[in-house]
């Protein structure tokens, strides 16, 4: 009865930190998958979504109100990043977009430092501590509520992406840009729009970690990493790859720790992870 | 460059500095006496450097000045036994990497001709340092890094004022045994001992195994794990399953904050939850867990509430806080303060600059811990260099505040125990 209740216990928290990892990740792949753009100033996306959210909980609105404005924050932030310096990478050649990003990464960590020195900082008094009991299970609201959260979440951005036009526009551009410029769709218009919904993703990722989690200038670093291995397992471009490599790596991660010893809770993760780049370099769900 | 005129050079900078060389004992200013300090200065532990170069300043200005406090050293105009010579102290930045602290200590010695050395705060980066001053043959007196092994080196040169993570481990089973005495049964059998797996944890998590072996109790699980992680849910799994009496724990605040909700979250009873400072003294783990946080325990190297047995300790905090923008004093600037005074004691009893005489006097050290601004029973170095004198002290959380519960005789508060269950 003991050993049940600790597999139940694993399995509840394995899905719900896998559903996290999911909603950091699909802005990443969504991304990736419109414009071949792997985006590693990511984790920093999140980052200066933690402390917009803090921002906002300081001036009383707490991180669940504050969720649609940061996402939406998050949404012309990354547009303004796509305009003035992601569309420039675009038209060097392959690795300026690395570079690129990655010196956005290196800016944005130092601006952090310097605007709001490297203390852990989190929401004061947040709500949703309370425990819940659902039989053998116990889990908090928060963790419930980020996790059924970025269900919701990255189930919208999937509607949004396979049944509207501008989805289908997205889906387009990523399936052949020029041929897609030809059938009248602008280009620059989608991928822009791409970059602020990716960042708005990982903007609502953002607020709701902000419920268990405090924000420094290098959050973004853990978050990130896990969200490079959740899209490279999934399918570098799917959203519903980016869904089962999360749940895949939550729960690889939280038995890992377990049964292994949560000192080597990612080897599991980076096995799998290997493994699938050796045996199905596209992905679990990736087409190529 | 011709020949000539490259040996015109030379002696002229041979005369030059044969005159520089001369001119202390020609001056008619009482002496100056320069120690070099190491700190991380900048880089991203600048902000605590600052606070400790303003502590080391604001001693051996006092060492310098005429007004008296229950201090050691403290407002006798100079160094009596030394013609009243002034002590300078010249910083040099570490910028927290060891390989800088290294060449840091190398330039003091060298160019700046320091009597001894101080610093440098960060573990990694005093034993870089304390090996330059080794080799030289020049007094390091460490007054702030934690880590058990610095004083494990055999060094001759090298001299440690603050307990380390091996003494404050060592102080939770001392607590326990006081308050056994008032408080007869404490229902305590089964430790679990968690721990990041960096320098930090592991160190504090190998003194606590050593000390539940050494005191007798059982331990129930150690669990270590990678601090940057994003969720605990298996080590909170492994630790309930272990059933334990008492967690001691070292964690940064994002893992600490991690921790104790999934001890909530997962009903974890304990009677006590020992932690090793970090991330849960953090000014934001009360913040973030407000009620949660109630009856938890950490140890500290430093309160206010020392004031209790020192009168100096406000005092010196009003000074502090007057030089760095109204911040109160703290467990680093409060040890790195009363470093400077320890070595400007032995310079002063050496009554020399020589580097054997200073090592001489600092191995006969004998501060009473009454004369410090620290917990601690006495300042006296032993054959390792290590201060045995030294204390921690435990706060526990009380009523939203971290209040001081032992050593029983700064104590401010009584002690709550067994901690309190878990707030729905």
């Amino acid at each position: 009865m003991e050993t049940l209740s600790t597999v139940a216990a694993l399995l509840v928290g394995g899905v719900l930190t896998g559903l996290v990892f999911a909603l950091v990740a699909v802005g990443l792949t969504l991304i990736y998958g419109v414009m071949d753009v792997v985006n590693f100033a990511h984790g920093e996306f999140l980052m200066l979504a933690m402390y917009a959210t803090l921002g906002l909980a300081l001036l009383g609105l707490g991180p669940l109100l504050g969720l649609p404005l940061v996402a939406l924050a998050l949404f012309l932030f990354g547009i303004v990043v796509y305009r003035v310096f992601v569309r420039r990478l675009l038209a060097g050649p392959p690795e300026a977009t690395v570079f690129g990003t990655f010196g956005l990464l290196v800016l944005l960590q130092g601006a952090a430092q310097a605007l709001f020195t490297s203390d852990y900082q989190s929401v004061p008094n947040p709500p949703l501590q309370a425990t819940l009991h659902l039989g053998p299970i116990a889990l908090s609201q928060a963790t419930l509520v980020e996790g059924i959260g970025a269900l919701v979440l990255t189930g919208a951005l999937f509607a949004f992406v396979e049944y509207t036009e501008t989805g289908r526009a997205m889906r387009a551009v990523a399936e052949d840009r020029i041929a897609a410029t030809l059938m009248g769709i602008d280009v620059q218009r989608v991928n822009a729009l791409a970059f602020g919904v990716g960042a708005a993703c990982v903007g609502a990722a953002g607020a709701l970690l902000m419920l268990s989690y405090p924000v420094f200038p290098t959050v973004g670093a853990g978050f990130a990493l896990t969200a490079f291995v959740v899209v490279a397992l999934g399918g570098f471009g799917s959203i519903h790859g980016a869904l089962v490599g999360a749940l895949l790596v939550g729960l690889l991660e939280v038995f890992g720790g377990f049964y292994l010893s949560p000192e080597l809770k990612l080897v599991p993760v980076y096995v799998a992870y290997i493994a699938v780049v050796l045996l199905r370099p596209q992905g679990l769900l990736g087409r190529r | 460059m011709h020949v000539r005129g490259l040996s015109v050079v030379l002696a002229a900078a041979f005369a030059l500095s044969a005159t520089g060389g001369a001119r202390p004992t020609a001056a008619a200013d009482p002496p100056e006496i320069v120690i070099g300090s190491v700190l991380p200065l900048t880089g991203s532990l600048a902000q605590t450097g600052a606070g400790l170069r303003t502590a080391q300043q604001l001693a051996v200005d006092l060492v310098n000045g005429h007004v008296s406090y229950p201090l050691p050293m403290v407002g006798k105009s100079g160094l009596p036994h030394l013609g009243h010579a002034r002590i300078r102290i010249e910083f040099a930045d570490s910028q927290g990497k060891p390989d800088q602290a290294r060449a840091a200590a190398e330039q003091l010695i060298t160019q700046s001709h320091v009597v001894a050395l101080i610093g440098t705060y960060a573990s990694s980066t005093t034993a870089t340092a304390s090996q330059v001053a080794e080799r030289y043959g020049v007094p390091f007196l460490n007054p702030d890094s934690s880590a058990p092994g610095l004083t494990a080196r055999g060094l001759k040169w090298f001299f440690r004022t603050t307990p380390h993570d091996g003494t404050f481990a060592d102080n939770f089973f001392q607590f326990f045994n006081e308050l056994k005495k008032k408080n007869k049964n404490l229902g305590i059998k089964r430790v679990a001992v968690v721990g990041e797996d960096g320098l930090f944890g592991t160190g504090a998590s190998d003194a606590e195994e050593a000390g539940v072996k050494k005191y007798g109790y059982d331990l129930a699980t150690r669990v270590a794990y990678t601090a940057t992680t994003t969720e605990v849910n298996s080590e909170v799994q492994k630790v309930k399953a272990a059933a334990p009496d008492v967690i001691m724990q070292a964690s940064y605040l994002p893992d600490a904050l991690l921790f104790m909700r999934g001890y909530k979250q997962q009903g974890v009873a304990v009677k006590a939850i020992m932690a090793q400072d970090a991330g849960f003294i953090d000014p934001g783990f009360i913040r973030a867990l407000g009620a949660d946080a109630e009856g938890v325990f950490t140890r500290e190297v430093f309160s206010l509430d020392i004031k209790h047995r020192n009168q100096a300790v406000p005092l010196i905090d009003q000074l502090f806080r007057q030089r760095f923008a109204d911040k109160p004093l703290d467990g680093n600037t409060a040890r790195d303060f009363m470093g400077v005074l320890v070595l400007a004691d032995a310079i002063d009893r050496a009554g020399s600059t020589k580097p054997d005489a200073v090592r001489d006097a600092l191995t006969r050290t004998n501060i009473p811990g009454k004369l410090t601004l620290m917990p601690w029973n006495r300042i006296h170095f032993d054959a390792t260099g290590q201060n045995d004198g030294g204390v921690g002290i435990i706060e526990q959380v009380q009523d939203g505040k971290y209040e001081t519960v032992w050593p029983f005789d700064v104590a401010v508060r009584p002690v709550v125990w067994p901690m309190p269950a878990w707030k729905r």
